[in-house]
């Protein structure tokens, strides 16, 4: 078991050091060697989920010594249970087909040996995230993720945006990170030195984590600063700016890292240490969450750039699930995690795709893809129908969990019904953005022919990761049977273990009951909503959104058009929304992130400054080059004696000699 | 034979080194380079071959040559090691090895500078294997003149003005240890300059006495001994505000003697205050724990953010510099130092003892590093690079790996230490540790803005064709990159070599 | 008259002062180096003096051989760097010979 598990994890690390080191000698740069090493942790991942289907009960842990101080041990230990081996799966089996896919999305580049080390680098610390037992080392693979991050987001560096970018992905997810450290130190304070997540789950159910600090107890400030982690990764607000400009990476890179996996750790982490989150920091956790996906869901109405949009997407994914975790719909929450990663790496590589084709990430230049690019356009329709949560799909499966979790949440506690408002709302707002973001693409007529006549299919490297994705797409594959219980009996083993020491059991089975049915309808009807929203405005009257946010010529011509609902939702709804997006997205830009983000880059380097000036002045300046200055000047004046004739120096000590002699005679 | 006189050999070595380098002729320059790679090699492999016998289950000093030296005064000759200086007596012997190879392209005075370097690094080694307290001062003035020559010789354009503001600074520090020295000697019963006689209980009796109309009490006297001793060290550490020295010395020194100023000389102060204050003054040095820390959480903010205004500030106004950045990131790695010995935790101590050794590794590839790109373009303004990742690739990885390993990366070795530290110190002082978390992200930004002004972006077509890392500053940077790699995955080397005599060390403090 | 212990140290004196006039007044070297020479016998001569009259043993005798001694190689290394200057210079004058002073 242990030698599997090594193979797993360690072929990706590997084929990097071998690309880093041997990559340019190799035939074809070693892209194979990359593809075929994450064939394996693929395979070996695949057979572990095979097992568990079988047993439906999966557990496998083992620790060695890694350091160890008198009276302080820390070990590093792997921990195999039902949630791990769903993310090896979902890391392994995206990281593969990126894998696969970049061969032709990179092919020609000067650094593609590097590229693919850069990628099996990430899939090692990506899975050593999934596979440790121990805080400590969730956090060193949680920071080396970031890394893996920053080089790729910065992998095209001569662009100065790229290196930008990937500067500020990683200090801002750094900020979250210090919280997330914090929280570890505190943790390992108050438990006397435990970091082993059962070690420490076994602590709070005995319930010895007690203690204030200002009112907050421990626990719940623990699990906050974690969760600040978590924000910092999974971009949420107020730390989700770092991810739309992160687009600046290579597509593959951005559906890998972006999308389906490193984002996703944020989310991993929370269902990993649930115990530990007390109600309040759940609270904490659902409307940061519910909020997110809002909030950043508006945003992604607007943008016309494919990628930004997706990101934007991405973004409002993440908060979706972890409002699901803090409204304790953890097993929702997880399954939305899976399944996004399908249906989101599927986008981001159809997004690739065209832009391979076409050249530009404008979605203004695009139209008229769906014959040059059939494959691609239909295994994008079957993942925007999956992230709409169209019945059928995968996304459906997961969403319609999270919505009922989230409704009965709200049904039991209605003063938070703002979070079910938020859910519900970016539900509707999600079908719209995707579904504009097809019609854009490749629906509606080509507005730009010269970027269109050359744009043709892409190479087989490329389609069938998309294939196969758009295939995962469907529900059958998480569900087995329609109604989604196949895969929640695979929850149901690692259920039975959470729930042994689990403070709070989730009301799982009770929102089911009485909110499955509101929820399932009224997310069916947002989400149908946004897509007749996004099918009338982009394919049915093109010309509406421009004019509608241009002019209020705009408004007058759909009134002939005697559209009277359409049109008196356009007014009360969609062009405040509109203009709200507008002023959300503007906001979001030049408040968040050049004021409250940027804005404290003056203050660091006035602060900065200000403390090199006190340095060279006052300190260094005055305080020790004027002790220089005072011994000097005197120096310069005694000097003066010392002419160098020795025999005056010697006439000077018997003078002095007599002068002592006579004072010591008359004294 | 061997065994016996092992850290003698070790020591003596590159003084007998020093002597025939002086007596070769100066025309002879390869011949002065290759006895010098000779006589660094001798002690490295000697060092090489202590660290093989030493055992680590023992507290006490070992390997201990211990002679009569001036008996009137009760003067030994007393050497050894324990776990607080093996790792540096190491490090010592690696850096110095690895900087003759660094310093193979110096042209003028070679005979001078060799012989200065092989004395430079005897004074070293004796500082760290002395437990006698005079012996270790005459070593630790005998380090202070080479120094001052190598800096104020082979400098840069400032150098006479660095060298005596070092040279002074220093002298201003141990002239205060000198008296603690004298002090100490005075009233011990008998009197004795063994550091392992005094740190015992009861030998050390204080009496209230009256200094310049001050009368004071024998705790105030003890209280005042330590901090003359402090400030003694705290010069060498450096913390601020005795940091001054520091950034100019570094920028004005040529590269490998950047390396061994960064690398091993900064660490003295930390060992002397662990090695001297700890043990002989634990009540003092407790009562002063508290001042310690916070001047810790000081250097770890204030150094990073002069580092950052390095970027920031134009070259008139004194920044721009890439070698002063590294310095003041220095101020702030050895922050972790402090705060880790202020708090009397088994993580804390051993953290800082770790940092220490992995400032060393880390800040010794940094100036090496900058001392490539400064042979071929003679310039280390930040601003005046752009884009050169895919000019030097080779160049930007070591120099990627470095920074990424200052500003803590895990599976780098100084993430282990500051961890180590950060979970010590939290024990103790928890906000105080929180804040300084903020070192963290300043570090990260700072290091990470430098990267990309220099390698990222646009490429600079005046840098078009240079070229990249030859392969004796390849064989200079790689020992450093493989410890740093190695021991961030697996630290247990290093530590196991330091954990019994810190465990001895912190029994001294647990009933305070 | 017997010759007592204050004759000695009155010529030991004369010799004291005579050899500090020469010390200081001289601009030769070689002068200078005489009056050196002087000095140290009539510290030699107050040794044997003090051992003879008042410690009367052997250590002011031993003091004084060691004192020529030292005496000697002085004057052969004070004349050897007197030599070379002459050789270099064609002077030997005291004044001559300031590079080195700062």
């Amino acid at each position: 078991m242990l030698e599997k598990v090594l193979w797993l994890w360690l072929t990706p690390l590997a084929t990097a050091i071998i690309l880093l080191f041997l990559g340019k000698r190799l035939p074809r740069r070693g892209d194979w060697l990359a593809v075929m090493g994450l064939g394996l942790s693929l395979t070996l991942s695949l057979s572990f989920l095979l097992e568990l289907f079988q047993t439906h009960t999966f557990e496998w842990r083992e620790q060695m010594a890694w350091l160890s101080l008198s009276g302080l041990s820390i070990s590093f230990g792997w921990l195999i249970d039902p949630i791990t081996i769903l993310m090896l799966c979902v890391v392994t089996t995206v990281s593969f087909l990126v894998h696969l896919y970049s061969t032709e999305y990179l092919k020609g580049d000067p650094n593609y040996a590097r590229y693919f080390a850069y990628l099996s680098f990430f899939t090692f610390s990506m899975l050593g995230l999934v596979l440790v037992d121990n805080l400590l080392w969730l956090y060193i693979f949680w920071e080396l993720v970031g890394l893996a991050s920053y080089l790729l987001i910065g992998f095209w560096f001569e662009k100065k945006s790229a290196s930008d970018a990937a500067k500020k992905a990683f200090l801002t997810t750094r900020i979250g990170d210090m919280g997330f450290f914090i929280g570890i130190m505190l943790i390992f304070y108050k438990t006397g030195g435990l970091l082993t997540y059962d070690d420490i789950f076994k602590f709070v159910a005995q319930g010895q984590f007690t203690g204030e600090f200002l009112g907050i107890p421990i626990l719940t400030l623990a699990g906050i600063l974690l969760f600040l982690g978590a924000m910092g990764k999974s971009a949420q607000f107020p730390l989700h700016v770092w991810l739309p400009d992160a687009m600046e990476g290579p597509t593959p890179v951005s559906a890998l890292i972006h999308a389906a996996t490193m984002v996703a750790a944020g989310v991993y982490m929370v269902t990993r240490l649930y115990v530990l989150f007390t109600p309040e920091a759940q609270l904490f956790i659902a409307y940061i969450g519910a909020f997110t996906a809002f909030f950043a869901a508006t945003m992604a109405l607007t943008h016309t750039d494919i990628k930004k949009v997706l990101a934007y997407s991405t973004i409002s994914q993440l908060g979706y699930m972890m409002m699901g975790l803090g409204v304790g719909a953890y097993v929702a929450g997880f399954l939305h995690l899976v399944t996004h990663a399908a249906f989101k790496a599927c986008l981001f590589l159809c997004s690739g795709s065209v832009i391979h084709a076409t050249h530009t990430q404008d979605m203004r230049e695009m139209g008229g893809l769906k014959s040059k690019m059939p494959i691609t356009f239909w295994t994008m329709l079957i993942a925007t129908l999956s992230i709409s949560g169209i019945p059928f799909f995968s996304g459906f499966v997961s969403k319609d969990l999270l919505l009922a979790g989230c409704l009965s949440f709200v049904m039991e506690h209605p003063e938070h019904l703002l979070l079910a408002l938020f859910a519900f709302i970016t539900a509707g707002m999600t079908a719209f953005y995707m579904f504009r973001l097809l019609c854009m693409t490749f629906l509606m007529p080509a507005k730009n022919l010269k970027v269109i006549d050359h744009a043709h299919e892409s190479p087989w490297a490329m389609t069938l990761p998309l294939c196969l994705l758009s295939g995962l797409s469907f529900a059958i594959f998480f569900t087995g049977s329609l109604d989604g219980a196949g895969l929640l009996q695979v929850f149901g083993s690692w259920h039975d273990w959470f729930n042994e020491v689990i403070l709070n059991p989730a009301p799982l089975d009770e929102a089911h009951g009485n909110a499955h049915g509101p929820a399932m309808a009224l997310s069916l009807i947002l989400a149908t909503g946004g897509i007749l929203l996004s099918y009338l405005f982009y394919l049915k009257k093109p010309e509406l959104p421009q004019r509608l946010a241009q002019n209020t010529q705009a408004i007058y011509q759909t009134l002939i058009h005697l559209y009277w609902i359409d049109e008196l939702y356009q007014k009360i709804i969609i062009q405040p929304l509109l203009k709200l997006n507008t002023f959300l997205a503007d906001r979001d830009n030049r408040w968040i992130d050049q004021k409250l983000v940027d804005g404290w880059k003056p203050l660091t380097t006035q602060t900065s400054k200000g403390s090199g000036h006190f340095d060279n002045i006052v300190i260094d300046e005055t305080l020790v080059d004027g002790s220089a200055v005072v011994v000097s000047t005197s120096a310069i004046q005694l000097r003066k004696i010392q002419t160098g004739k020795v025999q005056q120096y010697v006439l000077m000590a018997i003078g002095a000699f007599c002068i002592l002699l006579i004072a010591v005679y008359f004294l | 034979m061997l065994y016996e006189h092992l850290l003698s050999f070790m020591i003596f070595t590159p003084v007998v080194g020093m002597l025939i380098v002086a007596l070769l002729p100066s025309s002879q320059k390869n011949w002065v380079r290759w006895s010098s790679l000779l006589f660094t090699f001798l002690p490295l492999c000697l060092s090489g071959i202590l660290f093989l016998n030493f055992d680590q289950a023992l507290a006490d000093m070992q390997f201990v040559e211990k002679t009569s030296w001036i008996p009137t005064f009760n003067i030994h000759y007393a050497v050894g090691v324990d776990g607080l200086s093996i790792t540096l007596i190491l490090l010592t012997t690696l850096l110095s090895f690895l900087c003759v190879i660094a310093s193979w392209g110096i042209e003028a005075g070679l005979k001078g500078y060799f012989s200065m370097f092989l004395l430079l690094e005897a004074g070293m080694l004796g500082i760290f294997c002395a437990f006698d307290f005079f012996l270790f001062y005459i070593f630790w003035e005998l380090m202070l003149l080479p120094m001052y020559f190598l800096i104020g010789i082979w400098g840069g354009p400032r150098k006479e003005y660095a060298a005596i503001k070092f040279f002074l600074y220093t002298l201003f520090g141990s002239v205060l240890m000198l008296v603690v020295m004298l002090a100490f000697y005075f009233y011990s019963d008998p009197h004795t300059f063994d550091l392992i006689e005094l740190s015992k209980a009861g030998i050390l009796k204080f009496n209230a006495l009256d200094i310049f109309g001050i009368s004071l009490s024998a705790e105030q006297f003890a209280k005042l001994l330590f901090i003359f001793l402090f400030i003694g060290f705290a010069i060498k550490v450096p913390i601020f505000p005795f940091h001054t020295w520091l950034p100019l010395a570094h920028v004005e020194a040529p590269t490998p003697i950047s390396v061994i100023l960064a690398g091993i000389l900064l660490k003295m102060g930390a060992y002397g205050l662990l090695r001297i204050s700890y043990p002989i003054l634990p009540h003092e040095t407790y009562w002063f724990s508290d001042a310690l820390a916070v001047l810790g959480l000081v250097n770890i903010i204030y150094g990073a953010l002069c580092a950052m205004a390095q970027i920031t500030l134009p070259e008139a106004k004194g920044g721009n510099d890439l070698k002063k950045l590294i310095a003041y990131s220095s101020i702030s790695h050895m922050g972790y130092v402090l705060l880790g010995m202020s708090v009397f935790t088994v993580e804390g101590i051993h953290g800082a003892v770790f940092q220490m050794f992995n400032h060393g590794t880390t800040t010794a590839m940094l100036f090496l590093l900058v001392g490539v790109i400064y042979d071929r373009v003679h310039h280390r303004k930040i601003d005046g690079f752009g884009g050169l990742g895919n000019v030097v690739p080779i160049y930007t990885a070591f120099v990627s790996l470095a920074f990424f390993a200052s500003l803590g990366l895990p599976g780098l070795s100084s993430f282990i230490s500051e961890i180590l530290v950060f979970l010590g110190s939290f024990k103790v002082y928890p906000s105080l540790t929180i804040v300084a978390t903020l070192g963290i992200i300043l570090n990260a930004a700072f290091f990470l803005w430098a990267l990309q002004k220099i390698f990222l972006g646009p490429l600079n077509p005046t840098y078009k064709s240079l070229k990249d890392i030859s392969a004796r500053e390849l064989l200079t940077l790689a020992p450093l990159a493989i410890l740093v790699i190695v021991l961030g995955v697996y630290p247990m080397p290093a530590l196991d070599l330091m954990k019994s005599s810190l465990d001895h060390l912190l029994t001294l403090f647990q009933a305070l | 008259m017997a010759v007592g212990l204050s004759h000695f140290l009155m010529v030991s004196g004369l010799l004291f002062v005579l050899g500090i006039i020469s010390m200081i007044s001289r601009r030769n070297m070689i002068g200078v180096l005489l009056g050196i020479e002087l000095i140290m016998n009539a510290a030699g001569l107050n040794f044997i003096a003090f051992s003879r009259y008042i410690a009367q043993d052997l250590s002011g005798h031993i003091f004084t051989l060691f004192i020529l001694i030292i005496a000697a190689s002085e004057a052969v290394v004070a004349l050897a760097i007197v030599l070379r200057i002459y050789q270099n210079r064609a002077t030997i004058s005291v004044e001559a010979v300031g590079e080195m002073k700062c």
